[in-house]
């Protein structure tokens, strides 16, 4: 007879160092051998107080901070806050600034999905997506640096409009971008979509189905994987999105696979949305011209005291928001990304709540992965997209 | 789309009568201030209406008014992807009253109410595992509060002799500055900053 067997569960640290946790986590995985029992994330690692900070800075000074959240798709987080500003102090947009926005708004989403789509078949253990998709990324941070003199950290856009108008030499290289990108993406395909391994590592591994997306708070591609139609951009839509033609592309399954899908699906759709965007970009300024939240253009402050002034008093004291509350939300490529923001009549947010997509996604970690293998859970995190700065803020 | 949210605050109002207590539309938003107790009846209510069908929980936070008797202010943001509306739904609370926690029908809660404990405190009662979600493992005080220091208590650094991180208390080299730019053009008060000195010399002379 053999001896009797004690058979313990093994406790299992995964993180807060490690190439497919996608920033600093650290998950204490509870494992029956190489079943994953239960997942207590711990996050926090990177929280820097955004909240706290942004009640301690003008609006125009908090706008920087939104850049920070989610580091890989900066200008999405940016237009959440402007447009809660907006809503509050009643600031009309400028319609050429509304088509830089759609435009930047869909360059985001491509770094966004490059990085994730590419990144997630890494931790599967496919090694040249990520070096193909770079390429393009590298590509689309130059766009970034043309019109904001930054690569990542843009502070691009303002209430009341854009910061710097977009020459058309520019336009033309990106819409140049948008002509050759499809054919990236079919490359990228080919080395991914009927790829054996890949596709043993990804279907049927961490299914959401719908009544879970919506009883888990799920938005973006996490809902639409599942087969549930609802874009913001269609359903609620902001900026001049009602003007433009583009599909929503839904999911079958809802498992990784389908949202690797989705999201390739969306990078197509992206493209054609930048496309029209710079086809039907008026004339025009780009920046809201009353002087109350925009400064006044450099060459109008060389003449006029009006103009200095103003630019003066709004970057010291900067403008005053009247009192309200107000909920404002983005599609931004991670999901619902959404700002509410209490003011009180002063030049400083009383409150700003950030709703970061990511944060109710990880928090579906512990029951996503019950009953997977311990090699699943980084597939699982790869495809719920996850990037630390906007869940710890 | 104000005037279609004015009528289902109205139809809320009418349902839940004595746990609502005001019902307001502003920047075509819909808010609710309910009954603290009342908070799970109330959600239950918007959850399964077929007007509501708030089935889908966006967000959950807390916010400080310290000079209100109960300061802290629950907020929560929900969405009816059926309907395609959103709604807000308040309540209040001080340090040390309790707040029913909402997991029981909304999981997804779970987290966010993590949050507002760990940033302001505020304890819900009923939820599964109330620990500390983003702060550091040990951190004493409640971040968010309007009274919590922007800069901190301690700070941390690699220290060579123990080989390890240690904990300090917060050293500034010079005071944290937060400007307060009083304007006297716009919103002109009767009283200018400075001006409240001059008061206690000249109130004995009026009495």
């Amino acid at each position: 007879m053999a001896a009797e067997t004690k058979i313990q569960n093994y406790n299992l640290n995964f993180g807060p160092q490690h190439p497919a946790a996608h920033g600093v986590l650290r998950l204490v995985l509870e494992l029956d051998g190489e079943v994953v029992e239960r997942v207590d994330p711990h996050i926090g690692l990177l929280h820097r107080g955004t909240e706290k900070l942004l009640e301690h800075k003008t609006y125009l000074q908090g706008l920087g901070y939104f850049d920070r959240l989610d580091y890989v798709a900066p200008m999405n987080q940016e237009h959440a806050f402007c447009l809660t500003i907006e809503k509050l102090a009643g600031v009309e947009v400028p319609p050429r600034a509304l088509y830089i926005r759609a435009l930047y708004d869909e360059i985001g989403r491509q770094l966004s999905h490059l990085l994730n789509v590419t990144t997630q078949a890494m931790d599967v253990g496919a090694l040249t997506p990520p070096l193909w998709g770079f390429e393009e990324r590298e590509k689309l941070m130059v766009f970034y640096e043309r019109a904001s003199g930054s690569r990542m950290h843009a502070h691009y856009y303002r209430p009341g409009g854009v910061h710097q108008d977009l020459t058309q030499s520019l336009l033309d290289d990106i819409y140049a971008w948008c002509e050759q990108f499809p054919k990236v993406l079919d490359e990228i395909e080919t080395l991914l979509t009927e790829n054996r391994i890949f596709k043993q590592r990804n279907v049927d591994i961490g299914v959401v189905t719908q009544e879970e997306a919506i009883k888990w708070g799920f938005s973006g591609v996490m809902v639409r994987g599942s087969g549930l139609r609802w874009d913001l951009r269609r359903s609620q839509p902001y900026g001049v999105y009602n003007d433009f033609d583009f599909k929503i592309p839904i999911g079958k399954n809802g498992d990784c696979y389908d949202r690797y899908l989705c999201r390739m699906e969306e990078m197509r759709e992206s493209v054609k949305i930048m496309k029209q965007a710079i086809e039907k970009m008026p004339d025009g300024p780009v920046l809201e011209t009353s002087g109350k939240v925009s400064p006044p253009r450099r060459g109008e402050m060389k003449a006029s005291m009006e103009a200095l002034i103003h630019h003066f008093k709004l970057y010291t004291e900067g403008f005053h928001v009247p009192e309200g509350e107000a909920y404002c939300a983005v599609e931004a490529p991670k999901g619902e990304f959404g700002v509410y923001l209490v003011a009180d009549g002063d030049n400083k947010p009383h409150r700003v709540k950030i709703r970061a997509p990511g944060f109710p996604h990880l928090q579906a970690m512990d029951w996503m992965n019950r009953g997977h293998m311990l090699a699943d859970v980084s597939a699982i995190l790869g495809s719920l997209d996850i990037v630390f700065g906007e869940i710890d803020r | 789309m104000s005037e279609a949210l004015k009528e289902l605050g109205a139809h809320i109002r009418e349902a839940l009568d004595d746990k609502v207590l005001d019902a307001a539309v502003r920047y075509g938003e819909l808010t609710l201030r309910v009954e603290r107790h009342a908070i799970i009846e109330v959600l239950s209510y918007l959850r399964d209406d077929a007007e509501c069908r708030f089935d889908l929980m966006i967000d959950l936070c807390a916010a400080d008014y310290p000079e209100r008797g109960e300061r802290f202010e629950i907020v929560y943001h929900f969405l009816s992807m059926h309907n395609n509306h959103r709604i807000r739904v308040k309540l209040s609370t001080d340090e040390e009253t309790f707040v029913p926690s909402i997991t029981g029908i909304f999981p997804v809660a779970d987290w966010y109410e993590r949050e507002a404990f760990d940033m302001y405190g505020v304890v819900f009662e009923g939820h599964p595992d109330m620990r500390r979600i983003l702060t550091d493992y040990g951190f004493n005080g409640y971040p968010l509060r309007k009274d919590f220091p922007l800069t901190g208590y301690v700070e941390v650094r690699y220290d060579e002799e123990q080989k390890r991180v240690v904990y300090e208390p917060v050293q500034l080299k010079q005071e944290y500055r937060d400007f307060d730019f009083e304007s006297p053009w716009e919103g002109m008060r009767a009283l200018l900053p400075g001006d409240e000195k001059a008061k206690p010399a000249d109130e004995p002379e009026q009495a």
